[in-house]
């Protein structure tokens, strides 16, 4: 069983860092498939939380295939992330260190990155965003 | 999971109260869904304590109808078996204990379950044997939460239920309050002028401004409905994507927009930012004061 705590800072919609918690323990192992997910109830009164928040959360999980609700029983989980994605996140390192270098090479400093990447995130999702919607 | 069984569970048409001469509220329209916990927002005095009142019957409306379920609770007290109410700073019984209050809502109430208060008051740490008047207001607010719930109500309204609490008290009470909600399924409408525990708990939004319905919806989309503009010294001319400025803020070539949207703002000229729920409320609030600020003043916005 995991537990799930907020970031209350972060901007991160609340049921998307419940979203991100569960994916980051099954990355990492910490959740596997037959595990279940700790009760709505239990997790709307630890954290004082929504209860239709953690069901957003998972029902989302549900949608991604990663876990499953039976009734009255509880949620479970059926997939996995672990695996895959840690071994191509070791050659996008290893890429990312390059392209670091070469930045670094160009003058840019380390804000300079940071600025640049989320920038590019940003500007390639709305490219994403109006080219399923036209408006 | 939570209930579906009819799609609003209070509805307020053209609702209006009035004392004396003033209106304490005035025109309301408000449609709230089943299964939502509901914040109802708004300064003192702006007719939340006037709304929760008309909905549990307490008021008699001098315009307009609120429904409850279907029912208008002043002239059907049927409806009242449904709704459990936890008034301003939760008042108890004061000589009597825990214990006793439990034990004399069963006498009152038709429908009452006092295994479900005891578990409440046993996780909240109520000592059952001293009087409510001897308890803290953290412990009094809980079992007054626990009394409202032993009733099973299908809506449960709370009037300021944490105002008067240290932070403390207020998580903790909050807590109690979301998990017994998952576990009923209950609607919630809750008026506070706390914003910060809001955007947590709360799914639905009233905000009141002098006794009228400034702002209602689902957060969700009213968060994602808003956007921060800054750009340019702007006059009024239309933008791109922007329905309506909700507040503007100037400087000699500076502005600062709050926006309802309806599109995505793409005019390079101003950077766009998301807004808290909090940001977003204040922004209503602050945003019709200074213009009726400036029509009392007789000068220009």
């Amino acid at each position: 069983m995991i537990e799930f705590v907020l970031d209350g800072r972060s901007k991160v919609n609340t049921y998307v860092q419940l979203v991100q918690q569960v994916k980051q323990a099954l990355r990492v192992g910490l959740l596997v498939p037959g595990d279940r997910l700790p009760k709505v109830r239990d997790v709307a009164q630890s954290l004082a939380i929504n209860p239709n928040t953690v069901l957003k959360a998972y029902r989302e999980l549900e949608i991604e295939g990663l876990a499953e609700g039976r009734p009255g029983v509880g949620t479970f989980v059926t997939g996995t992330l672990a695996g895959d994605s840690l071994a191509n996140q070791a050659d996008l390192r290893t890429e990312l260190l390059g392209w670091l270098r070469k930045a670094q090479a160009a003058g840019l400093s380390d804000e300079d990155v940071t600025a640049l990447v989320d920038t590019t995130i940003r500007a390639a999702r709305q490219a994403d965003a109006l080219q399923e919607e036209p408006a | 999971m939570r209930g579906q069984e009819m799609e609003h569970v209070l509805e307020a048409e053209g609702l209006g109260k009035r004392y004396g001469a003033r209106w304490a509220l005035r025109d309301c329209a408000l449609r709230l869904p089943t299964g939502r916990i509901a914040a109802l927002v708004g300064p003192n005095g702006s007719g939340k304590t006037t709304l929760l009142h008309l909905a549990v019957g307490l008021l008699r409306p001098d315009a307009g109808a609120v429904r409850v379920f279907g029912e208008t609770p002043y002239e059907n007290t049927t409806a009242l078996a449904d709704i459990g109410f936890v008034a301003q700073n939760t008042p108890v019984y004061r000589d009597f204990t825990a214990d006793e209050l439990v034990r004399m809502g069963g006498k009152v109430n038709r429908r009452w379950d006092a295994t479900l208060a005891r578990t409440r008051l046993a996780q909240a740490g109520i000592p059952p044997h001293t009087p409510a008047g001897k308890l803290s207001g953290g412990q009094r607010a809980q079992v007054a939460l626990a009394l409202a719930l032993a009733k099973r109500p299908r809506l449960l309204l709370l009037d300021e239920p944490v105002a008067s609490l240290d932070p403390l008290a207020r998580r903790e009470f909050l807590q109690s309050l979301m998990g017994s909600v998952a576990e009923s399924g209950t609607t919630v409408l809750l008026s506070s002028h706390i914003l910060a525990d809001l955007e947590r708990s709360c799914d639905f939004l009233v905000v009141l401004q002098a006794g009228q319905v400034h702002l209602t919806g689902a957060v969700e989309d009213i968060v994602a409905a808003h956007q921060q503009l800054v750009g340019p010294r702007h006059h009024g001319e239309p933008i791109d994507g922007v329905a309506t400025v909700v507040r503007a803020r100037h400087t000699d070539r500076q502005s600062t927009l709050v926006v309802r949207t309806d599109g995505p703002v793409t005019d390079p000229a101003w950077t766009v930012h998301e807004l808290s729920l909090e940001d977003l409320i204040l922004a209503y609030l602050a945003g019709s004061d200074t213009q009726s600020n400036h029509e009392a003043w007789g000068v220009a916005a």
